[in-house]
Order: structure tokens, then C-alpha cells, then sequence
């Protein structure tokens, strides 16, 4: 019965959310049913899958099936719709296709499409039939289609070396892989063949010759496997990406990250496979760096291989990045701090890459490993050195381990670097007295020189300046004369003394700011893949406690500030979030402080940043003294709230650079509020449509399961006095009552579903131009039965223009006043209707001679259960009258009541005239 | 109002179609009282076999059926029938017994209807099924009309009427009790190319009202059903 039927329409949320994402950004879903061979039963089983959804109601369309003239199958198609094939004349005949653009028409919700390798006639849209399944699937289509795995097109040499059969039909893998389900119909050849024989498959001419060429067993078994392996491949791959969706999201709940070097070096593979793998078995979210140094660029091979390894990493569920730095270890620490990954896992392929800058000068078994430079410079960090044979992936914790996390950078080798400055003189010195000693004495100069130079380049300006210095004094004291002392002979030594110096310094101050700006865009470029990854993090987001989440990161992260969002209530007045709404207003009088302790925001700064649509606060034009730089969130409709940023510590000044990303990013999250709020928006209507469904479906269930009962009862009721004997005059009397109260009950039912239509909203009007007449007349014939002790009298003039209503309505509200008057009036009172022009609008009446309303209620006896006299003894719950109005007022017009001149009750309403529809055709002769 | 109507000596049959089974209770008591022969069915499928074998002179059919629309079982009836259909409605509003009208239904009740309007229209549609001989002369109430020399008189005084509101006139008064839907009477009398013009059809009835009904605003004979049609009733 009906309500049962109401009970499972009720919307659940959640499949509304997921009907609403369906359908902003639906495309269709296609499975492939995949098979080794022709023959195992791929279309049989889609029809099957097909007639289950038909089952349940999906709207299924045959689009095109290859029956192969099998019976079974063909009488798996009776009762599905069938899709006629397209014709094409063609020279040699006509051809068929299937028929995409009708397909497209009709828009059934699955279609089944046989055969996804099937090339279409010429002179089709597409050249191939999984090009026609795509379009389908863009349209919103569900798509079933049939494949075999020969016709996969990486598997298509494979299979022609099999089988030696060379197959031209093939489908991309990509389409493959993309599908969103595959199901395997799978079949032992042995059964297969048998199938064969029995001329399942074939019809028997064609059964023998495929037999010999195609279906024997070795072909067949072989088949088989690929497409298992296929499968399998897929389905790990299905695994994969499951996971991948999943820890993306999770990756700044957990601090237990992995973080892996990707190296040019050999195979960055096997160090993604092993990562990967080390990664899935801990659940840990991982990511997979690359630290692009300036010495190792531009290898084709080598930026090939990363770049495989990368995608590779990607695919397997790791956040990629690729650094620009000047050196792995450092970088990669860098990288792993900012994140709060606490393990670093090396392969080979970084460790051979991690020799380079001054390490370049030692010999090999000297220079640090990347992975002990790292333990170095991070000994909070697990450094896990990855197996070299990537098939034994047992990894062991190559670092050691140091309880306490260092805060802030380790001591840089300063010293180091000028004791190399002073190895560097010594050695010039040295090779100059021992090789060079005939050699002029400029030339001599000239080395010194280049020895500033290459410290200026590697070890900065300290060194360069140590350099040159050492370098003129040793210049002067071994190679000047007079030799041996520092005195000089010669002025013009002075001038390459001066030279020597200048230079250091000049090169050294060249190279140092060089330097701070490629660390300075280091720090750029990590700031901006944070608010690239915010964005992303952000376009998927579908409530709002997500924002939170993604700003939060962001700022932590990319500026060490503590971000909060501040959203405003339905008054547009701020609201910390977390306080009670009425505690904590912006609007509290000025001078008390709207504070909230804890949180150090100032609420009523935020309230003007957000009112004025202008940063506040620190660093900005307005209150800058305050430690809290308030960000509005402009969106393009209208501002969704305020950022708060507080930096953790309050003395860093932001740089113009960090405020416009910081203003990027409020932006970004404004944007994410504005789609949230307007998904919610959307859910809201789909509730309220579903609703209206819900009501409108309820109010014609009961009308007919109340009207049935009723209708038994008033027609027994009748039967009883109509029926052969007569009744008894007591009898009568109570079959009569009986009767009048199911008559009565009827129309309080109907009053009631009539009110509950109308008190819906927006009420349906049928509206057409008609004479105010005619629904006089069929009104007073409706309600004649009550009027029998009653004087009609009509004053209707004849010239009344057409009037534009619902007719059924409008006579719903002649019938209650009519009922009304009658039920309030004396047996022979005379009720007058009357209807004329006033103005622009057009008033009808209905006015009684009878005791009249009672004064001073006359206004509210329009408003729901309401009655002018509430201890009225005539029968009736006080709708009548509001259902009135609202008929009334749905037709832009007024209703209102009023004593009439002969003392009786008058009631009153208006219809626009508005402009009747052109004269009438002229008539024939 | 006991068995005041005569039955003539073979006794009319009628079929009803109805899941209800206190209604088929009292409305076959009704037409038993009335004489009729009453067969009964309780779903559209017994119905079509019923309407098959019985010969009905009458089916009342009502309209929420659980096995099948209503709407469909009457175009498969009119596929071979012409038995006059009086339709039972349990809804309020019109779109349902506009279809049913326009799928060849000839007249409707709504739930709930009391015995005495059901034996009125049943007693009208028996009236009309054996389609009346046809006659030169009409007359109803105090209107007279002469179908062959096309001239109308109310209280034998001669009453001038335009050419399109005699046609509509005489299709009105050649389906006696019957309820004409809108589109049904302006495909008529007007062609299929005004069948939605229906303010002419209001125009066109209210000067007909005006000139042969005493009470324009309470017609006798020309009655509207609101947001159906009219019905002439004579």
C-alpha cells in the first residue's frame, strides 16, 4: 500500500550527497565483461548482468549484441529494449552499425554495447566502437560492454605471436584500465572446446575452421593465463588506487610518514617499488623527493628514469615533489622537518648522487655517504638505507638514532672551510716554488687569483677573503722581492696586492648573495607548492570541518603561524569558533574587550576586516600593532568569513612576498567555503523537493484511502433507505445521520487535504480565461444540497469581462462562503451572490441576511481553525475560510469580511482583470 | 426511491469493476433494487474477460484499480466496444477524469456519491445507449428546436442564434447527460486547430445561457462541470 511505498522514498542524506555529486559531474560507468577467447560466455553473462539491472528497475537499452546466432543467448534479450541498428548503404549492400546518436537520444541509464573492439563502418562518427562507449559514458550513460584479450592493445604482439593470428581490432589499455569494473567470464578450455564442438560457439561450417586455426588447446591455455594476468594486474591496481584516495587524505592526521630520495643514479625504480611497499605494510602515507642539484641537470636518460620513478611513486600513492637545492642531504631534511616525516629511506640510486660540492676534492673512501651527511645534520631522523637487491626488500634502520630532536640547523662546517682555504694557499705556494720557478711572477699572481676566485664560488665570501689574504701575503713573502721578508721593492706589487683583495671581496659578495637567493627560492618554491597543495586538498572538500584542516596545514607549515577560520552567524556578526554564539559577539558594547582569553583574537578587529572586506591587523594599515593579521575570505559572491593568522613567534616580520600568498590562500579557502556552502545550498533544495514529493504523494494516498471508506459508508448508508422495506421513522432518522456524517467527515477531509496542498508553498494554478458566471453557477449547483432551505438570489451582470483563474479552485471558495452562509443562517435566509467591476479588479460577494458576524472578529476569521464564535454549536474546525484566502491570495487578490446593510454577514473578494486574450474569430456566414 | 423505474422485459446488464468490496456491496444492491443484472469483477484483468463474455449493457469502472491503470483498461475496451462507461474516481481532481473522458469514459462520479446521483446517471446513460432515432424536433424544457429548418424557440417565441452557437447547440443537445470535455466540443464545432482555445467554448456558453436559460448565473440545461466540460442535461 501506499505508505509502505512512501517509507523507502524518504531521503536518506548521504545518497543525496552522492546523487547531487552524480549528477553535477556524473559520466557513465562502464564494466567490461573480459574473456580469453570468443566463445566463454562474455555476452551471455553481460545480458544476464544487464536483465539483474532491468530487474531492478534500470532503464536498460540493447544497443548492439552479437548473439553469433546462439539461442541462449538471443533469449536472454526478450524483454529488453532493443535499440534497431543504423543503416548504411553502401556499394556492396547495406551495412549496419550501432546507432550512437540515437543511443544518445533516448539516454537510457545502461546501455549494453558488444564487442568494445569493434571497428565501425566507415562513414561513422567514430572510427571505433570504444571511441562511440566514451561518448556514451561522457553523456551520463552507464555503459556494459564485452572484450578479449587479444584485443588489448599491449597484449595484441603477444597474442598474434601466439596464436599466429594477427588481430587489427584493438582497444587502448587505457580504456581498459579506466573502466570501472571488469569482470573476468572466465572458462577452462577444455569446456571450451567442448562448447565448440557442440557448435555452441560457431555455427558448424565456420566452428571447424576456427577450430583448427585458433581454438586448440595450447592457444587456448595461453589465452587464458594473459587474461587472468591481466586481471590480477588490474585488481592490484584497483587495491592501489583505493589506498592512494585514502592516504592522500590522511596524511596530515599521521606524523608517520616515510619520505624517499629518488636518485638519478641506478635503478630509482626498485627504490620506489621497495618504498612503496615498506609504506603499505606500515599504512604509512609516503613521499617520494627528487633534489634537483645544480651539478646533476641535464641528463636526458638520467631525467627520464627520475621522472618514471616519480609517476611510479605517484601511482603507488606517494606525495611527489621534485627540489631545486644545492645539496640532496640537506633538502631532503629540509623537506622531511617541514612535514613532520620522521624516517628517510635511501636507495642506491641517491647515495651514488650525494658526492659532490667540496667532497668532490676527497678521495672516495673518504667522502660522507648522503645518508650519514644526513644522520648528521638531522639526528632526529630515522635514515633507512634500502636493500640494493630490490627483490629482497628486507630494509634495515641503517641510521642511529638520537632521542632528542634538535631544533634548528647543526653547525656548518665553517671552520672546515677555511682550514681548506688555508690547505688551498699552502698548496699554491707549494707548487709554485717546486714547479714553477722560472715562471714570471704575474703568471704566478694568477694562480693565487684563481684560488680566490674557486673559494669565493664554493666556500663563500669568509674564505674567499682568508684566501686572498694568505694568498698576498704569501705572494709577497716567498715569490717578491725581496724574498723571504714581506717588505716590498717594488711599488707596483701594491697594485696586484690591492687587485688580489678587490676581487676576493667582490666575487666573494657576488656569490654569497647568490647564494641567500636560491635558498630564498628554495623557500618559495616550498611555499608555493604548500598553497598548491592546499588548493588541491581544497577542491575536493565537501564540509566544511575539511577547510579547517587543509588551512591549518598550510599555514603551519608554509609560515609556522596558527591560522583560524572565523565564520559569521545568520547576522553576519563573527563567531569565534567553539563559543556560544551570544557570548562571544563582535557586537558587544565598545570598550569591553570581546576577547576570548585563550585564543588571542581580537574578534572585533576581525568583525571590521570582515565588514570592511580589508586585511587587518598586523603588518596591515589598520591596527597593525596587533600580533593577529586578520585575512577577509572574499569569494565572488560574498564574503564567507575571516583568517586569523598568529605567528608562533611574534617577532618575524612576513615579507610582501609571504602576505600575497598568505592573501592567495584566503582567497583559495573562501572559494572552498563558497562551494561548500552552495553544495549544502543544493542539498537543502533536494531535501525540500524530496519532501514536496514526499507530501504530495501522502495527501493522494490518504485522499483515496480516505474517500474509499467513505464512499462504502455513504453508499451503504443510502442503500439501508432505499432498500425494499420501509424503515421506521426512528430508523430513518439514524440512517440519515449516519449519512449527513460521513458527508461531513468528507468534507473536513477534503478541507483539510485542500489545506495541507495549500499551506505547501507555492501553489499549482490551472489558470484560463473564463466568465465569473459559470463558476457561480457550478458552485451554487455543487453545494445545492445544503442550500435546499435557502433563497438564492444572483446579481451577475452580462457584460462582466473574462477573468484569468483556476477554475476548480475559485469554486472551492464560492462553495465555503456559500456553505458557510448556509450553515450560519435560518432556514429561509436569502443568500445573495453578486458579482461587478471595480476598478482594475473584479469583486465578487456573497452576503446573507442572517444574525451577522460576530464584531470585531471579522479579521481573524480568515486565519487557520479559527471561528467567529468558538463556542459555536454548529459542527465545524474553522478551515474553510483560510482556504479561502489562500486560494484567493494565490490569485493576487483580496478576501475580507464585513457587515452587510441588512445586518447580515457580507463576504468579499477580488480578482485582478488583467488583459483578456484577443476577440473571438469572426464566425462563418 | 424503491424500484419506481420499470424495467423492460429483458433485464440490462451491467458490469462492475471494482477492488472494493463494500462498494461493489451497495452499488449492486442499488441497480438489483433498480433491475439490472449486476456481474462484478474486482481487477482489470477479470474485468476485459467479463466485458468479453458478458455483453454488458453498462460497465462502471473505477478508475484506481490494483493490477492496472484504469486509463489503459478503457482504451483497450474502446478497442472494440462501444458499452457506455460511467467512471468512479477517488481523486479530487480533474486531470484524471479529463483523460478518462477523452479515452471514451461517457460519464464520472466522484468518491464519495450517494446512491441516488449513481442511479441518475446510470438511468442517463441507459437512456442514451440505444442512440435514439433520429427526430426532426427537440425540445427541452421551454426551448424547441426544428433540426430541419435550423430555427430555435423558447417559449415558442423564435430565438436568433449565430451559426456557431446553433452548431454548438445541437452537439450539445445530440449527447444528452453526457460530459463534453473542452478539447472534445472545440474539435467539434470548432476544428482540431482551436482545440485549446477554450475561452471561445466560455464565450460561446455564456451567449447561449443568456439567451435560451432563464437564470444565466443557475443554468438548468447547460451545466459546467468545473474544469472538465458541460454537460447538457434536458
Amino acid at each position: 500500500m501506499e505508505p509502505r511505498r512512501m517509507e523507502s522514498s524518504r531521503p536518506d542524506p548521504d545518497q543525496l550527497l552522492t546523487s547531487l555529486r552524480e549528477e553535477t559531474e556524473r559520466t557513465g560507468r562502464l564494466k567490461i565483461f573480459f574473456g580469453a577467447s570468443a566463445g566463454v560466455g562474455k555476452t551471455y553473462a553481460m545480458l544476464s548482468a544487464a536483465r539483474e539491472a532491468h530487474r531492478q528497475g534500470l532503464e536498460v537499452l540493447a544497443g548492439v549484441i552479437e548473439t553469433h546466432g546462439r539461442k541462449e543467448t538471443s533469449a536472454l534479450l526478450e524483454g529488453l529494449q532493443i535499440l534497431p541498428l543504423r543503416e548504411f548503404v553502401r556499394d556492396a549492400g547495406t551495412v549496419r552499425e550501432f546507432d550512437l546518436d540515437e543511443a544518445l537520444r533516448r539516454k537510457p541509464g545502461l546501455i549494453l554495447v558488444d564487442e568494445l573492439a569493434h571497428s565501425n563502418v566507415a562513414g561513422s562518427r567514430h572510427p571505433k566502437r570504444w571511441q562511440d562507449v566514451e561518448e556514451l559514458l561522457r553523456a551520463g550513460i552507464d555503459v556494459y560492454s564485452t572484450l578479449n584479450v587479444q584485443h588489448l592493445e599491449s597484449l595484441n604482439d603477444i597474442v598474434g605471436g601466439i596464436t599466429g593470428i594477427r588481430v587489427w581490432e584493438t582497444v587502448p589499455d587505457s580504456v581498459f584500465d579506466r573502466a570501472d569494473d571488469v569482470v573476468l567470464v572466465d572458462l577452462p578450455p577444455d569446456e571450451l572446446l567442448k562448447r565448440l564442438s557442440d557448435g555452441k560457439v560457431y555455427r558448424p561450417a565456420q566452428a571447424e575452421q576456427a577450430a583448427k586455426h585458433f581454438f586448440n588447446k595450447g592457444n587456448l591455455v595461453a589465452l587464458r593465463e594473459l587474461a587472468l594476468r591481466r586481471m590480477a594486474d588490474r585488481v592490484d591496481a584497483d587495491v592501489k588506487t583505493f589506498r592512494a584516495s585514502r592516504s592522500v587524505q590522511t596524511v596530515w592526521a599521521t606524523r608517520d610518514a616515510l619520505l624517499v630520495g629518488i636518485g638519478g643514479g641506478k635503478d630509482p625504480e626498485n627504490t620506489v617499488r621497495a618504498a612503496a611497499r615498506l609504506a603499505e605494510r606500515l599504512e604509512a602515507p609516503w613521499h617520494a623527493v627528487h633534489v634537483e642539484s645544480p651539478q646533476a641537470q641535464a641528463n636526458g636518460a638520467r631525467s627520464v628514469r627520475i621522472r618514471k620513478a616519480l609517476e611510479m611513486a605517484q601511482k603507488r600513492g606517494a606525495e611527489v615533489a621534485t627540489l631545486p637545492g644545492r645539496s640532496v642531504p640537506e633538502a631532503l631534511v629540509e623537506y622531511a622537518r617541514t612535514r613532520n616525516i620522521s624516517r628517510i629511506l635511501l636507495g642506491r640510486s641517491v647515495e651514488a648522487e650525494g658526492r659532490f660540492s667540496l667532497n668532490h676534492f676527497l678521495p672516495p673512501f673518504l667522502r660522507p655517504s648522503t645518508s650519514g651527511r644526513i644522520a648528521r645534520l638531522a639526528p632526529e631522523l630515522d635514515v633507512t638505507r634500502l636493500a640494493t637487491d630490490p627483490l629482497a626488500d628486507r630494509a634495515e634502520p641503517g641510521g642511529e638514532r638520537s632521542g632528542k630532536a634538535r631544533r634548528g640547523r647543526p653547525a656548518r662546517g665553517a671552520l672546515s672551510h677555511y682550514l681548506v682555504t688555508a690547505l688551498g694557499v699552502g698548496a699554491v705556494t707549494l707548487l709554485s716554488m717546486g714547479f714553477l720557478r722560472g715562471f714570471e711572477l704575474t703568471n704566478i699572481a694568477m694562480l693565487y687569483l684563481l684560488l680566490v676566485l674557486i673559494a669565493a664560488w664554493r666556500l663563500g665570501r669568509g674564505p674567499a677573503l682568508l684566501s686572498a689574504f694568505l694568498g698576498v701575503l704569501a705572494f709577497d713573502f716567498f715569490f717578491v722581492t725581496p724574498q723571504y721578508t714581506l717588505a716590498v721593492s717594488d711599488a707596483q706589487y701594491l697594485l696586484t696586492f690591492v687587485v688580489m683583495l678587490s676581487v676576493a671581496l667582490i666575487t666573494g659578495t657576488l656569490t654569497s648573495g647568490l647564494r641567500y637567493q636560491a635558498q630564498a627560492s628554495v623557500r618559495r618554491e616550498a611555499r608555493f607548492k604548500a598553497l598548491y597543495e592546499m588548493a588541491r586538498e581544497l577542491s575536493g572538500i565537501l564540509v566544511r570541518e575539511q577547510v579547517t584542516a587543509a588551512c591549518d596545514c598550510f599555514v603551519r607549515t608554509g609560515f609556522q603561524a596558527r591560522p583560524t577560520l572565523i565564520y559569521p552567524d545568520a547576522e553576519r556578526h563573527l563567531v569565534l569558533p567553539g563559543a556560544v554564539s551570544s557570548g562571544a559577539r563582535a557586537d558587544s558594547p565598545p570598550g569591553a574587550p570581546a576577547e576570548v582569553p585563550d585564543s588571542g583574537i581580537d574578534l572585533a578587529i576581525a568583525q571590521w576586516a570582515f565588514d570592511h572586506n580589508l586585511p587587518a591587523g598586523r603588518g596591515t594599515d589598520t591596527l597593525p600593532a596587533s600580533p593577529v593579521l586578520y585575512l577577509p575570505l572574499k569569494a565572488p559572491m560574498r564574503t564567507r568569513g575571516v583568517l586569523a593568522i598568529q605567528p608562533e613567534d611574534p617577532s618575524i616580520v612576513l615579507d610582501p612576498s609571504q602576505s600575497r600568498q598568505m592573501e592567495a590562500a584566503a582567497s583559495l579557502v573562501a572559494i572552498a567555503l563558497e562551494r561548500v556552502h552552495f553544495v549544502e545550498v543544493a542539498q537543502d533544495a533536494l531535501v525540500r523537493m524530496e519532501s514536496e514529493r514526499l507530501r504530495n504523494s501522502l495527501l493522494s494516498a490518504l485522499s483515496h484511502d480516505v474517500r474509499t471508506p467513505l464512499t462504502a459508508l455513504v453508499g451503504l448508508a443510502d442503500t439501508l433507505s432505499h432498500s425494499g422495506e420501509p424503515l421506521t421513522p426512528s430508523q430513518r432518522e439514524l440512517v440519515e445521520g449516519l449519512r449527513d456524517e460521513a458527508e461531513r467527515m468528507h468534507r473536513l477531509v477534503n478541507n483539510l487535504l485542500e489545506m495541507a496542498r495549500l499551506s505547501a508553498g507555492k501553489i499549482p494554478l490551472h489558470l484560463e480565461w473564463q466568465p465569473v458566471e459559470e463558476v457561480i453557477g457550478s458552485s451554487l449547483r455543487a453545494v445545492a444540497s445544503s442550500l435546499k432551505r435557502h433563497i438564492v438570489v444572483t446579481d451577475v451582470p452580462r457584460d462582466l469581462p473574462l477573468v484569468r483563474f483556476d477554475a476548480a479552485l475559485l469554486e472551492r471558495v464560492l462553495c465555503n462562503l456559500l456553505e458557510n452562509a448556509a450553515k450560519y443562517t435560518p432556514a429561509g435566509s436569502t443568500l445573495r451572490v453578486a458579482a461587478r467591476r471595480a476598478g482594475t479588479m473584479l469583486e465578487v460577494e456573497v452576503e446573507d441576511n442572517g444574525p451577522g458576524l460576530p464584531p470585531g472578529r471579522e479579521g481573524v476569521l480568515f486565519e487557520k481553525f479559527t471561528r467567529g464564535d468558538e463556542e459555536s454549536a454548529i459542527p465545524g474546525i474553522g478551515l474553510g475560510l483560510s482556504i479561502a484566502r489562500a486560494i484567493v491570495e494565490a490569485h493576487d487578490g483580496k478576501i475580507r469580511a464585513e457587515r452587510a446593510l441588512t445586518g447580515g454577514a457580507r463576504f468579499i473578494f477580488t480578482l485582478p482583470l488583467g488583459d483578456p486574450p484577443a476577440s473571438l474569430p469572426p464566425e462563418p456566414a | 426511491m424503491p424500484a419506481s423505474h420499470i424495467p423492460s422485459h429483458v433485464p440490462s446488464h451491467v458490469l462492475l469493476i471494482e477492488d472494493e468490496a463494500h462498494i461493489r456491496r451497495f452499488v449492486r444492491a442499488a441497480l438489483e433494487a433498480e433491475g439490472f443484472q449486476v456481474f462484478e469483477a474486482e481487477s482489470a484483468q477479470r474485468g476485459l474477460v467479463e466485458a468479453g463474455t458478458r455483453q454488458p449493457d453498462l460497465v462502471i469502472l473505477d478508475l484506481g484499480l490494483p493490477d492496472r491503470d484504469g486509463l489503459e483498461f478503457l482504451r483497450d475496451l474502446r478497442g472494440w466496444s462501444h458499452v457506455p462507461v460511467l467512471v468512479l474516481s477517488a481523486r479530487a481532481d480533474e486531470k484524471e477524469k479529463i483523460a478518462a473522458l477523452d479515452q471514451g469514459a461517457d460519464d464520472y462520479l466522484t468518491k464519495p456519491f450517494g446512491v441516488g446521483e449513481l442511479l441518475a446517471r446510470v438511468r442517463a446513460l441507459q437512456r442514451r445507449s440505444p442512440q435514439g432515432e433520429a427526430t426532426a424536433v427537440l425540445s427541452f424544457g421551454d426551448i424547441r428546436i426544428d433540426l430541419v429548418a435550423r430555427s430555435v424557440f423558447l417559449r415558442n417565441a423564435p430565438i436568433r442564434l449565430t451559426v456557431m452557437e446553433y452548431r454548438l447547440l445541437v452537439f450539445l443537445t445530440s449527447h444528452p447527460n453526457k460530459v463534453m470535455t473542452h478539447r472534445q466540443i472545440l474539435r467539434e464545432v470548432w476544428g482540431a486547430d482551436h482545440a485549446d482555445d477554450s475561452h471561445y467554448l466560455r464565450i460561446y456558453m455564456s451567449h447561449l445561457r443568456h439567451k435560451l436559460e432563464k437564470e444565466p448565473s443557475q443554468p438548468r440545461h447547460f451545466l459546467t462541470e468545473t474544469g472538465v466540460g458541460y454537460r447538457f442535461v434536458g
